[in-house]
């Protein structure tokens, strides 16, 4: 792993850590007495600035520091959570977040920006009821507090003792077993240090790559052991660690000294130059030690000698570690590139095999037909595994919504709670990515004009709390995101009376609800009273709109005034594979997602009369909106034999479209229209069928508009000539 | 990252030039060794050594005790601001016994 390799993993480690450190203060926010919580905090916190330190990223590490002072007194009881802090630690939270992505875009800090960086740690200082001390933001660490040695043969020695030795990978790994030590340095002081080259093997064995160092050091310090244990936090798993604390027994020094590689002698006198311990206090070691033998780990478990947190923080960390292990064993991480050049294969595949079927259709070869039918019906099972690859699910997205509803609602002055349901619902991660904005402004929307300000809810009989929902689940082919409150609902007559003052209807009579709604998506257009800073401004909504149907999605809202609104929002599951029904019209051929078609019934000579004449189809006693496709693509030479109607669904309206010919399922691999068709009502996309010839995609949801207004049209007809 | 290598009589001097460090220290230990074969004295000029880090340190520990296993002299001179930091942080001048200028 280079450096820069080991740089990119480090901020998408920072990146997690800082999720993880808003999700700890949310829920902080609301249980504030959460000592685990805390710990976690800390932890993230703690790790940022470590692994920012061996980068030697220091304005993250001087910031983060002041930030992990802060958490480690929280952590004592000396500093109460309270509101004021969390929203506090939420702005340093976000702080460290730009620092992080300013390093990762390489760009320089400015004086503004540290400036704000200066004005958060003063605050925190104040906080932990210090005086604003530029500078030097150095808390002294608490004590270590020293365990009892049982009685005598203590050393004289004031300092820590580190043994460290160095994993062979440690180099190719990217790290440096200097910046460890200059980050010791920062702990205390360095009293001595000792390198110990004698693991290095001579001549050709010896791999320059390879790190063969060990060092004996002394440090003079307060930090406790958790604190210089985690200096080395990154190397854990590739070295070997042992820390004496001050005044430890020589029996200890004694175990350490069996422990390490080297030859006893050698390292006692080590121990002895750095002043560890002294001359004669080796010889009696070790000629006390030597009679007993014992084995290396009852050695270990003499824990009585080391400090409680250590042992804990020890078990914590395997538990981490073990935690982590269990992950990776499940989780690939793989270039989402690679992942997109792999459904174009498939696409591709899934066009070919649809050639080779036609042609094993043709020859009239059975066993060759046999053959081609597993061979597309495996294509089939390939292409619905590659599609599940980029399948992610919403909840990721959903949760940061956490943070963005307790921000707006302070700003609101309103009290907010979100609930997230359906969080595990999957969809293709292109439309996740694309989802994230819409989403932010109909939340936004509903916080501000949706849910009443508390005095009006109050009064209203209602909970002093408002209520916002984010919810997903699968409907038909579709995936449906629902963002509802239990505000004071859309105001059908403010709607009208502002459309009609807009221009943009003449009347609001015979309109449905759900058509008036429909209205606050036109551009320009805010019922709003007042205009804040989050919305009211007429800009947005249709912003929204233009977004999802980019996404070949819609957007619907349900209102009941005084009561509270849901806007639904239905999308394609996937952009690039579908299930298609394939239908013929004349010479031409169109496919139909399969997802919507309801049924398939013939076209009576009796229903095509009463068609023409009534503009709906009457299936078994249901008004049937329809439309003929030749009709409507205006397919010349068809229409003339027997005739089907294919009924399909979207959303909550039926419509049914007359077609030639049923061909049948199809896999369909949409291929984007050019700039020229964009404009083209009705068709959504192209394919290539075996045969190499072209098949429109229909666009169902448009079609099912024309055929409803069809037959609004001949019902009018029907009602003015009668 | 280049050698210059300079010989006079039983003595050569060595002095690489540029980045002491991991990315090259493989491809410098081949031509390091390969250039103190012959000569019964060796020494490396670190004055155009812009960076070193560990791996480049280790490489110097394991050439001066290649040279002494084989009977030669190896001496470091010339230490350039950075091979001095990390033979102090290492506390390895006494080590390789070179004289070097005390910078703290």
């Amino acid at each position: 792993m280079s450096m820069e390799q080991a740089l990119q993993t480090f901020f998408e480690e920072c990146r997690e850590l800082l999720q993880q450190m808003e999700d700890i203060l949310l829920q902080l926010e609301r249980v504030p007495d959460d000592p685990e919580a805390v710990n976690a905090m800390f932890r993230a916190a703690h790790t940022i600035k470590g692994s920012a330190g061996l980068f030697g990223l220091d304005d993250i590490v001087a910031f983060t520091h002041t930030v992990e002072n802060l958490l480690d007194m929280v952590r004592d009881g000396k500093v109460g959570i309270t509101s004021a802090l969390v929203a506090e630690l939420l702005l340093c939270r976000d702080h460290i977040g730009d620092l992080v992505e300013h390093a990762a875009s390489g760009g320089e800090i400015n004086a503004e920006f540290r400036n704000q960086g200066d004005m958060l740690s003063a605050r925190l200082r104040e906080f932990m009821g210090e005086a604003p001390e530029l500078g030097n933001p150095q808390v002294p660490a608490e004590r270590a507090t020293m365990v009892e040695a049982s009685g005598g043969g203590k050393v004289d020695g004031d300092t820590w003792h580190i043994s460290l030795r160095f994993g062979k990978d440690v180099l190719r790994n990217g790290m440096d077993p200097l910046s460890f030590i200059r980050y010791l340095a920062t702990l205390g002081e360095v009293v001595s240090i000792h390198t110990l080259v004698d693991a290095m093997p001579d001549g050709d064995s010896m791999d320059p790559e390879s790190c063969y160092l060990g060092f004996e050091i002394d440090l003079r310090s307060d930090a406790d052991k958790k604190t210089i244990e985690d200096v080395f936090e990154f190397v854990r798993d590739d070295c070997q660690l042992h820390i004496l604390p001050p005044r430890s027994k020589i029996s200890e020094f004694m175990d350490l000294i069996r422990r390490l590689p080297e030859e006893d002698a050698m390292l006692g006198e080590i121990l002895v130059k750095s002043g560890a311990i002294t001359q004669k206090e080796l010889e009696e070691g070790l000629s006390a030690q030597w009679d007993v033998d014992a084995p290396l780990g009852e050695i270990l478990v003499e824990k009585e000698t080391v400090q409680q947190p250590v042992v804990e923080a020890a078990l914590e960390k395997q538990k981490q570690i073990k935690e982590s292990r269990v992950q990776e064993a499940k989780f690939v991480r793989v270039h989402a590139d690679k992942l997109d050049s792999l459904i174009n294969m498939v696409g591709e595949l899934v066009i070919a095999g649809a050639s080779a079927g036609l042609l094993a259709q043709r020859s009239k070869d059975g066993p060759l037909q046999e053959a081609t039918s597993i061979v597309s019906s495996l294509v089939e099972e390939i292409r619905d595994g590659a599609l599940k690859l980029r399948m992610v699910e919403i909840g990721e997205t959903f949760s940061r919504f956490q943070r963005v509803v307790r921000d707006v609602s302070k700003e609101l002055g309103k009290n907010i709670g979100l609930e997230i349901s359906g969080a595990e619902t999957e969809l293709d991660k292109t439309v996740v990515e694309k989802i994230g904005d819409p989403l932010m402004h109909l939340v936004r929307n509903s916080m501000d004009h949706g849910i009443e300000s508390r005095e009006l809810r109050l009064q209203r009989g209602k909970s002093e709390c408002g209520q916002l929902r984010l919810n997903a689940y699968h409907d038909s082919g579709s995936i449906v995101i629902e963002v509802g409150d239990d505000g004071g609902g859309l105001n059908r007559e403010k709607i009208l009376n502002k459309a009609i003052e807009r221009g943009l209807i003449q009347s609001g009579q015979g309109m449905s609800d759900s058509d008036v709604f429909k209205l606050i998506f036109e551009p320009g257009f805010s019922t709003a009273d007042q205009v804040t800073n989050l919305s009211g401004r007429g800009v947005g909504m249709d912003v929204v709109k233009r977004n999802i149907e980019a996404l070949r999605g819609t957007v619907e809202i349900d209102s009941a005034e005084g009561k509270g609104t849901t806007t639904r929002i239905r999308l394609p599951l996937t952009l690039a594979i579908i299930d298609g029904f394939l239908v013929g019209v004349g010479e031409s051929f169109f496919v139909v997602p399969l997802d919507m078609v309801q049924e398939c019934v013939e076209l009576s000579e009796e229903d095509r009369r009463n068609g023409k004449e009534h503009g709906f189809l009457n299936l078994r006693g249901e008004v049937l909106p329809y439309v003929r496709l030749c009709e409507q693509f205006e397919i010349s030479g068809a229409g003339s034999r027997r005739e089907s109607v294919v009924v399909v669904q979207y959303g909550n309206q039926k419509a049914g479209m007359v077609v030639d010919d049923l061909l049948g399922e199809f896999q369909t691999v949409i291929k984007p229209m050019g700039q020229v068709f964009r404009n083209l009502k009705g068709i959504s996309g192209s394919t290539i069928l075996g045969s190499g010839e072209v098949a429109l995609i229909l666009d169902v949801q448009a079609l099912v508009q024309v055929a409803a207004s069809n037959e609004a049209k001949s019902l009018a007809r029907v009602s003015v000539q009668g | 990252m280049t050698v210059l290598i300079e010989r006079e009589r039983n003595l050569v001097r060595l002095s690489p030039e540029g980045e002491l460090t991991i990315y090259h220290v493989a491809e410098l230990k081949a031509e390091l060794l390969s250039g103190m074969q012959d000569d019964p004295e060796v020494e490396i000029k670190l004055s155009a050594v812009s960076e070193m880090d560990t791996a480049g340190f280790q490489l110097l520990v394991f050439l001066k005790r290649e040279a002494i296993r084989s009977g030669k002299t190896l001496r470091l001179v010339a230490h350039s601001q950075a091979t001095l930091e990390v033979i102090d942080s290492y506390n390895m001048a006494s080590y390789f016994g070179d004289p070097v200028v005390i910078t703290r």
